[in-house]
């Protein structure tokens, strides 16, 4: 299968004084066009610097990509000079981060900053990119973007900041569009906006895109297929449906455990994961999860599971014991 | 647990304006933030009552204004039948050994100077509680009754988790055995699986010492799963306040239909497939709120009478309070 993204054993490290923090220990997968994509997990999980990692943009030192590929649209971005690399960040890969307040340039309009794209990708000049860039302020759903082009990131609201991200993201009409934690700084009916402009441009611009985040309930509803990540490790893997519904690993069911649903019973208990993620400095031998594990077993301690096919198509997980835990769950 | 009807707290037309200042050196006020708006509810003994709504809703406030934190401008806080702010500061002192509260950043309310035993010491040493012996004592059951390991009393914040660190703020709350502890969003800077922890903890403390939480928070499916009533805010107004299940199958105001809408739901099956109710627009400012009902410059709903009048705050059926000019009272 042709893939848009295919990462092979990406392994991402932090060289810090206090030791090498080992961010992402090994992971790959493909993704398909047009395809959305939710990347689950906790904080240090890995799930933000694998993908800063996609577009080269892990701060060097401290940080070092130590091995694995990453093929985008036939070439491998590992390989790129610096050059090349700009001209996919921004043109075919774009990014949508986490914080709206900072990460717009407070003393430049967002008009310039949305036109700083055009101009340098596109080749457009003034009068073109400022047109378009209302048009794309008017796309993500901003009320009389023509005025507004004008206006500084200190006049927009959260939402409204978030938009802007959006749609200098979308400017050059990316193929991936990676939104790391797009929604986590804003409140729920703000949140409910921004998901549905995105799944609304996702299937008008055709484009893929990773959604990053730690709230299992905006992948639920977003996501094709899903990556839970634990320890820099992808522990499970699989279409979006499979991973709620035919969960295989125990984080896995312990992260959706730990929600409260709208449709529960009064005094139901949260099951809650016991412990700590482990040190990223000092990582365990074996599984990272076994520590937490209410299933594990000697072997865990020892060595690391394979990423196994875990019944379903497409499903894939890591865990030793995933069969006898998927059977106990089905009896 | 079954909260008994008899109020704990009593919060009758409880208004608190900040003041807009401006001018370098002399001072003039040029308008007010409305925080809180004229709200009147009853927290009853040992109930966990909720209070959600979004940033700059005013519930923060609510939450300071119930302790004297903030001065109100105006209306009554009556706790255990005595109005708080007719207290001196003696008195009010002796009543704050009943009245304690847990802080959203487990990072900001913990002086990283103190260590864990004293930070947990210190409200004993505020109300001068028992001899240096019993304090010690004192401090290691409540680290105990925590889940944290009494040998770590010497130890600094830096040294633990959010989660941990939380434990702890819990610990120093609990220290002068309160009867209302109320927990502003003490779960939100956590990851998903210690929120759970946490939040288990809570419900179990409760159970074992009776206590009485008014618990803020933006997340609606743990303010669902945790209370037992729910208050729901919008622009410093109590716009609905119910039974929990009553608020999540019967939501009356709009704005509550909305916010319950909105809510992600961990389950792709009913999040890809139901019919949400998206706002348009942000929060108006607390320091113009439109005139009429708060909500009218989002509601779907509105008719004209709501941008003239400010609807009542009603009980609209039993124990079912809410200000909508379309809801119609059950009499």
């Amino acid at each position: 299968m042709d893939y848009l993204l295919e990462i092979k054993d990406l392994k991402t490290r932090f060289y810090t004084d206090e030791g090498v923090v080992h961010a992402v220990n090994g992971v790959s997968y493909g993704l398909e066009e047009g395809e959305v994509l939710g990347v689950v997990g906790e904080s240090g999980c890995g799930k933000s610097v694998h993908a800063l990692s996609v577009l080269r943009l892990i701060p060097d030192p401290p940080g070092k990509i130590d091995s694995g590929e990453i093929w985008f649209d036939g070439r491998n971005l590992l390989k790129l000079s610096g050059n090349e690399m700009r001209h996919v960040r921004g043109k075919q890969i774009a990014m949508v981060f986490q914080d709206p307040m900072t990460s717009l340039n407070p003393v430049f309009t967002v008009g310039y900053q949305i036109m700083e794209a055009l101009t340098y990708h596109q080749g457009m000049d003034q009068s073109q990119s400022r047109q378009r860039a209302a048009e794309l302020l008017d796309l993500v759903g901003i009320p009389e973007a023509k005025q507004r082009v004008d206006d500084y990131p200190h006049q927009f609201s959260g939402g409204m900041r978030q938009r802007a991200m959006i749609a200098m993201a979308i400017s050059c009409t990316p193929k991936l569009l990676i939104a790391d934690e797009p929604t986590t700084a804003l409140d729920v009916t703000i949140q409910a906006q921004i998901v549905e402009l995105v799944k609304r441009l996702q299937s008008e611009l055709g484009m893929a895109v990773m959604w990053i985040t730690h709230d299992l309930g905006v992948i639920a509803e977003l996501a094709h297929r899903v990556n839970v990540m634990y320890a820099g490790y992808i522990i499970e893997r699989g279409k979006v449906r499979d991973i709620f519904k035919h969960t295989r690993h125990p984080y896995t069911q312990g992260l959706l455990g730990s929600l409260p649903r709208l449709d529960e019973a009064p005094g139901t208990k949260l099951v809650s994961i016991p412990g700590l993620p482990p040190d990223l400095i000092d990582l365990p031998k074996g599984c990272p999860f076994a520590a937490r594990c209410i299933y594990v077993q000697e072997r865990c301690k020892q060595e690391m599971p394979p990423l196994e096919a875990a019944g379903e198509m497409e499903h894939v997980v890591a865990c030793w014991r995933w069969e006898e835990i998927a059977s106990e769950g089905a009896s | 647990m079954t909260p008994g009807k008899i109020p704990l707290v009593q919060v009758q037309h409880l208004t608190k304006y900040f003041p807009i200042n401006r001018g370098l050196i002399i001072q003039r006020q040029v308008g007010a933030i409305k925080a809180v708006d004229d709200v009147t509810f009853d927290i009853y003994r040992g109930e966990t009552l909720g209070l959600v709504g979004e940033t700059g809703s005013g519930k923060t406030t609510i939450g300071r204004t119930v302790l004297r934190i903030y001065e109100p401008t105006s209306g009554q806080v009556i706790f255990d039948g005595v109005n708080i702010f007719d207290l001196n500061e003696k008195e009010m002192r002796k009543i704050r050994a009943r009245m304690q509260m847990i802080f959203q950043d487990p990072y900001a309310s913990l002086n990283p100077r103190m260590t864990v035993g004293s930070i947990v010491a210190a409200p004993l040493d505020v109300h001068g509680v028992g001899s240096r012996k019993q304090k010690n004592e004192r401090i290691d059951e409540l680290l105990d009754l925590v889940g944290l390991n009494p040998e770590f009393v010497n130890r600094y914040p830096h040294e633990f988790s959010g989660g941990q660190r939380q434990r702890i703020g819990i610990a120093r709350a609990l220290a002068v055995s309160p009867d209302l502890v109320v927990c502003d969003e003490p779960i939100s800077s956590l990851d998903v699986s210690i929120q759970a922890q946490v939040v288990n903890l809570l419900e179990e403390l409760q159970e074992r010492l009776g206590l009485t939480y008014l618990f803020i928070a933006h997340d609606l499916s743990m303010v669902r799963h945790i209370s037992d009533r729910i208050a729901v805010m919008y622009l410093g107004k109590i716009v609905e306040l119910a039974d929990r299940d009553e608020i999540y199958l019967r939501p009356l105001h709009p704005y509550t239909q909305a916010l319950m809408s909105a809510v992600p739901v961990p389950d792709p099956d009913i999040a890809q497939n139901r019919k949400r109710v998206i706002l348009e627009g942000d929060l108006p400012s607390p320091a113009h709120p439109p005139v009429g009902c708060n909500f009218n410059t989002r509601c779907p709903f509105a008719k004209e009478i709501c941008f003239q009048v400010d609807p009542e705050y009603v009980e609209v059926k039993p124990e079912h309070w809410a200000a909508c000019h379309l809801v119609e009272p059950s009499k």
